[in-house]
């Protein structure tokens, strides 16, 4: 198998509801990740770029084309595509360690001993330096700590590719530096393939090694794909002056603000 | 809030309503009697609410504890199929479609035009009741369980996807908690009607029972009796109610407020 073929998703389309309210989200996307790669995806709300994640996700049906994963076709959701979502979907219920311990234990449940399972659970915590709080519940922590358990959680499926909707978007820009810092710690630490969706340009370049720019929707295709090449551990203050930095995010915002419409137009 | 603060308003009210209904009553030819000729003419029923003289002839305690019997059994039988039935038209559009009109126009009928039917079924007065209660806590259950299921957020149904939760575990873990608010609604709403019901249906049925003894003592002229009974059924509807509203707190595990 090639390693470039990790994940790759194959003239995908995406077409909603029938007849005169038809919509055509996704057209033809094409797309290769691989092992150990951290690949955003980048483009205006509403271009679709959410739908891509869900149909990698499985959780939307793909209208037409494919999304292979290590050679073999995806088409329900599952915890080897963890994914981290937006508004975090913690249970309010369970605390904080339940709520990670309920993905360890469905999806260990027949490989790891009791013991195992809940070291496992602290390990994932530890990660995200949410053990302090593992006894509170998702409404007595902030929204940068519930995020951080939604990362764990992910985490703690083991999956071959994490898959992050807008995971900071609601945050605010502190605390979203905070965790960008800590999900680049890790992703150095546990090599995920991670696939990321954003609309922050400067978190797109810090973070990943492609970044891919789709046109505006409706029928949002891939316009460019930009090779992010900054050595890591990358330093956001450091970067700040980089020629290569400077490239990437001007290559970014030069496409969102000028080309995606033209894309569109052709 | 200071605890006078909580309690002094309400019993500054009472004792407010209980002079003036003094007041309003104390006319010789009043038909009703006031707070000082009720205490009196009922001392005894306060005092023996234990005595048994066989029959129906039996102190207050044993009345209530009979009409508990019977909403207690009619109520859980309702809870149990009302969860069930609710559960199922909220995760299934085709017996939404099926049974929610059939329901929308059975819920209207009043409890009591149960009766004669279910007297005719089942013969006898006693699972007629139960009945009756069954028939009349079932409905806020089963609508208020299917809104909740309806309502769980599309967030969990995807985590229980990604993690590939069955059936049995989606239920479990995801179900009921995200539907006990609304579930806890339905059977605090189904309590307090089959505590309504309950009263109705044994003044028809006879028998030992609250209802059957306030219908006794307004056949033997004895108001006063009557209004100690009522007192009691309003003091045990409300601790019902409570204790409903209580048991969703503990099982809610904090996702119902009450």
């Amino acid at each position: 198998m090639n390693t470039n073929e990790y994940l790759k998703i194959e003239h995908v389309c995406k077409t909603f509801g029938k007849g005169e309210s038809r919509s055509e989200v996704l057209r033809d996307i094409s797309l290769e990740v691989a092992k150990g790669e951290y690949l955003a995806i980048i483009g205006h709300s509403g271009c679709g770029k959410s739908t891509l994640l869900n149909i990698v996700a499985g959780l939307t049906e793909a209208s037409s084309g494919y999304v292979f994963l290590e050679g073999r076709e995806v088409h329900q959701p599952g915890p080897d595509r963890a994914v981290v979502f937006q508004n975090h979907s913690l249970l309010p219920w369970l605390t904080v360690y339940d709520n990670v311990k309920l993905a360890v234990d469905k999806v260990f449940g027949d490989k790891k001993t009791k013991a195992e399972r809940h070291d496992w659970t602290l390990r994932n915590l530890e990660l995200t330096h949410m053990t302090h709080a593992m006894k509170k519940r998702p409404g007595e922590i902030s929204g940068g700590m519930k995020q951080r358990v939604g990362i764990a959680r992910a985490l703690a499926m083991s999956p071959k590719v994490l898959l992050l909707d807008e995971p900071f978007g609601a945050l605010d820009a502190l605390t979203r530096a905070h965790l960008q810092e800590e999900v680049m710690k890790i992703h150095a630490e546990l090599g995920n393939t991670v696939l990321m969706i954003t609309h922050d340009v400067d978190e797109a370049v810090l973070l990943s090694d492609r970044i891919v720019m789709m046109t505006n929707g409706p029928a949002a295709q891939i316009g460019e794909i930009h090779d992010v090449r900054l050595p890591r551990p990358r330093n956001r203050l450091e970067l700040l002056g980089d020629s290569n930095y400077i490239a990437a995010r001007g290559a970014v915002l030069e496409f969102l603000h000028r080309k995606s419409h033209y894309v569109e137009a052709a | 809030m200071h605890a006078a603060g909580v309690v002094l308003p309400p019993v500054i009210m009472l004792g407010l309503l209980g002079v003036a209904w003094q007041i309003l009553c104390s006319s010789p030819d009043s038909t009703l009697p006031p707070p000082s000729k009720v205490l009196a003419d009922t001392h005894e029923l306060i005092m023996n609410p234990f005595y048994d003289n066989g029959g129906n002839d039996k102190g207050l305690f044993w009345h209530l504890l009979a009409s508990l019997k019977r909403v207690a059994l009619g109520y859980l039988l309702a809870a149990g199929a009302g969860v069930a039935l609710g559960v199922l038209i909220g995760s299934s559009k085709w017996a939404m479609r099926a049974l929610d009109p059939l329901f929308q126009v059975l819920r209207t009928i009043p409890p009591l035009a149960w009766l004669p039917l279910s007297l005719a079924a089942f013969r006898d007065g006693q699972p007629s009741a139960i009945f009756v209660i069954f028939i009349t806590a079932i409905w806020p259950i089963i609508i208020n369980t299917a809104v909740g299921v309806r309502n769980i957020p599309q967030d969990y149904r995807n985590v229980a996807r990604v993690l590939r939760l069955n059936g049995g575990e989606f239920f479990t873990t995801i179900m009921l908690p995200a539907a006990a608010p609304y579930i806890f609604t339905g059977l605090r709403i189904g309590i307090g009607l089959s505590w309504l019901a309950i009263v109705a249906a044994e003044m028809l049925i006879g028998g030992v029972g609250i209802g059957f003894f306030i219908w006794d003592a307004w056949n033997s002229s004895l108001i006063s009796d009557i209004i100690l009974a009522l007192a009691y059924v309003g003091v045990v509807g409300f601790f019902l109610d409570r204790l409903v509203a209580l048991s969703g707190k503990l099982i809610g595990r904090g996702t119902v407020s009450i």
